[in-house]
């Protein structure tokens, strides 16, 4: 197959099968791997890879897992967060970690780990577990569904609510060498339940050995039911972050989303939605903030594939200095889903002239009587704005913090969590570009 | 408390002040009037310290320092104020956060403590009450979504708020009805003070009869071509801008 990397990480035990696991579960992890021997990683002609090179990632050897992510030592001030006291399930490369979870039981809500699952649990998620993934593009998928060995399990019972918001953690701890890691979450929501999560990445330390994550999470939204997800990526900047959430959602249910990236120094993210049921709503707000020589690959497909179906999606992305932001929104209205509600924007700003931002809107309708409208923008800071600040006495640099800042924090503005809120604004104050004029 | 001598300025590429000379002192009020194009709202940036507009020849003295030396953001803590024509909306930025960020800026640049938010809106209520603006322009972002005189009386409201030495009000009655013109007025009268002057610059004659000036200048072409009192204005009123040129003509005849 010509890729170090997979050769590194499928070598010794590809598709191997684990006798305490269903066999349902083992023939799909063995025919991923067919697959991933097969199709090996996309190339530079794949549409979807066009703006992300794997060139470099593929020529890098990773060892599969880390024997000792149990005993990593990890400060949980990096990961815990004002005003969230919920349940929380945290993960050291790929490993789950009970030293540092708390598992408060609610009524309604059960948690498990794919590690510890039964195998009644694993039956009752085999629906989103027994996933083929069908298309090349796919590759780091394909590759999650044969290595990703442990990841949260969560099922909200129907009619269920769930005040206090779920926490997962995935810490990118450093390792003695470089590391790959995959995880597999599962999340179900019944009919008419609600949930509120949080999705959380971090680094246990500010640098380390370069490391590969593979987050693979599955979501399905029952009748009527409701998940609120904040993502919060602030992985170390070392690492490599691939993530895909794919998002089913039934009649009538809604999937609001706020989304913040700043860390890991490539990062592709997969946001992938599925309106199946009549009236199913998805409302998407995200920010990308990047510096350094940072690489951000956000690829949104939401699929209208029932009548009366909304997405309402407004993403801002900046970049300083030598990164490189990627947006790829991509809207479908299948045929039938007459009524369908598509709204779409994407803002960006570059505050560098070796920065780059490539934002693609796609728009594709099959249906009548749809409304849609899809925008995307890359300019520069407002010189007048600028000017307008320093005249009333603030200084260059202040004056351009307040206004990128302003301009990322419009989108997660209307988060209702409050301490959240403050939380997402002080990690962008931190994490946003110093602006310098380069 | 300021000197303009000679003042040229090219703005991309084209020379607008041609030897322009003006000299300010503490606790006036001067009326720079003119006709378009004149280079009236040149005058007011290169106060202010914009980018893009190049002195090619003359001097600025402000309290006894070279103005032309200073940062935007220094000028504007030694006390120069331009009230702008068209002031800039600013998404997402809070009104309120804004001028708190801006009061502290400058006080902090003059090694004075920084207001507290309770002293800062004790402060903000006693400036408020005199240009009867809404308190909920203080809650929006930055002159978004405001009415063009919603946005002048902002402008005073700062200007209020952050109590320059050098006030440079640009074309602030353009656009105004009367009743918003005698609330800016009044605004600005409020603040008239022996160690404070103001550059009035103005296409109408109208604003000057609620802010009586001391002076009347008349720019054209790029420079002062006529000094006088308060009078001036009204002969300008009077005869338009022709007259001007005219008396020029005859001057130079």
């Amino acid at each position: 197959m010509g890729s170090a990397l997979l050769e590194s990480l499928l070598e010794p035990e590809a598709g191997e099968t684990a006798a305490s696991q269903p066999d349902w579960l083992n023939a799909t992890r063995r025919s991923a791997a067919i697959a991933v021997e097969r199709d090996g990683l996309p190339g530079p002609r794949n549409e979807a890879w066009k703006y992300t090179s794997l060139r470099a990632l593929e020529q890098r050897r990773h060892a599969n897992g880390d024997a000792n992510a149990l005993t990593r030592t990890v400060d949980p001030a990096r990961f815990l967060l004002p005003g969230i006291e919920g349940a929380r399930l945290v993960f050291v490369n790929g490993v789950y970690r009970p030293d540092l979870s708390r598992k408060s039981p609610v009524d309604g809500l059960s948690i498990s780990t794919l590690a510890l699952a039964t195998a009644s649990d694993l039956d009752a998620s085999r629906a989103l577990l027994e996933r083929e993934f069908s298309d090349p593009a796919s590759a780091f998928a394909r590759l999650n569904t044969v290595l990703a060995a442990d990841g949260p399990i969560v099922r909200v019972r129907a009619g269920a609510t769930i005040a206090r918001p779920i926490h997962f953690v995935f810490i990118g701890g450093s390792a003695d060498s470089e590391i790959a890691w995959n995880l597999r979450a599962v999340v179900e929501i019944g009919d008419g339940a609600s949930l509120h999560l949080i999705e959380h990445h971090v680094n246990s330390s500010g640098t380390g050995a370069a490391q590969l994550g593979n987050i693979v999470s599955q979501y399905a939204i029952g009748r009527g039911a409701r998940l609120d997800l904040v993502q919060i990526q602030d992985a170390a900047e070392s690492a490599s972050l691939i993530r895909r959430s794919e998002f089913t959602i039934a009649d009538d249910a809604v999937l609001s989303t706020h989304t913040l990236e700043t860390g890991a120094q490539m990062m592709r993210h997969d946001f992938i939605v599925d309106l199946a049921g009549r009236g199913a709503r998805l409302i998407s707000r995200g920010v990308f903030a990047l510096h350094g020589r940072q690489h951000a690959d956000t690829h949104l497909d939401v699929q209208h594939n029932a009548r009366d179906t909304t997405s309402d999606i407004v993403w801002r992305g900046v970049a300083d200095q030598r990164s490189r932001g990627v947006f790829h929104g991509a809207i479908t209205v299948a045929a039938g889903a007459d009524g369908a509600d598509a709204q779409l924007s994407n803002k960006n700003l570059l505050l560098s002239a070796n920065a780059e931002i490539d934002t693609q809107p796609v728009l594709e309708i099959y249906a009548d009587e749809v409304k849609a409208a899809h925008g995307a923008t890359v300019g520069q800071l407002d010189e007048d704005a600028l000017f307008y600040l320093r005249s009333r006495g603030l200084a260059p640099d202040a004056a351009r913090r307040l206004l990128i800042s302003a301009f990322c924090s419009a989108v997660l503005s209307d988060l209702p969590e409050q301490h959240l809120r403050e939380h997402l604004d002080a990690l962008l104050a931190a994490r946003l570009p110093q602006a310098t004029e380069e | 408390m300021l000197n303009i001598e000679n003042l040229h300025v090219r703005v991309a590429g084209k020379e607008i002040l041609k030897g322009l000379s003006l000299r300010v002192n503490a606790g006036e009020v001067h009326a720079v009037m003119g006709p378009n194009g004149a280079g009236k709202s040149t005058l007011g940036y290169v106060l202010a310290g914009r980018e893009g507009y190049e002195v090619t020849e003359g001097s600025i003295e402000y309290e006894g320092k070279n103005l032309l030396e200073m940062e935007p953001e220094e000028r504007a803590a030694q006390g120069v104020f331009l009230a702008f024509q068209y002031p800039v909306e600013i998404p997402g930025v809070n009104n309120t956060y804004f001028l708190r960020a801006a009061l502290n800026a400058q006080r902090k640049r003059r090694g004075e403590p920084e207001l507290d938010s309770m002293q800062f809106l004790k402060r903000v209520r006693e400036k408020l009450s005199v240009l009867h603006l809404k308190d909920e322009l203080l809650h929006r972002a930055v002159n978004e979504g405001f009415s063009g005189g919603e946005k002048k009386r902002n402008e005073i409201f700062q200007m209020a708020l952050l109590e320059p030495k050098l006030a440079i009000l640009d074309e602030t009655d353009s656009g105004l009805d009367i009743d918003a013109m005698k609330l800016v007025a009044d605004g600005v009268n409020a603040m008239r003070a022996s160690e404070r002057a103001f550059v009035v610059i103005t296409h109408y004659q109208r604003l000057l009869d609620y802010i009586v000036p001391d002076f009347v200048h008349v720019l054209a072409d790029g420079r002062i071509v006529e000094s006088g009192d308060k009078t001036l204005a009204h002969k300008l009123e009077e005869h338009g801008y022709a007259w001007i040129a005219e008396r020029k003509l005859a001057g130079a005849a």
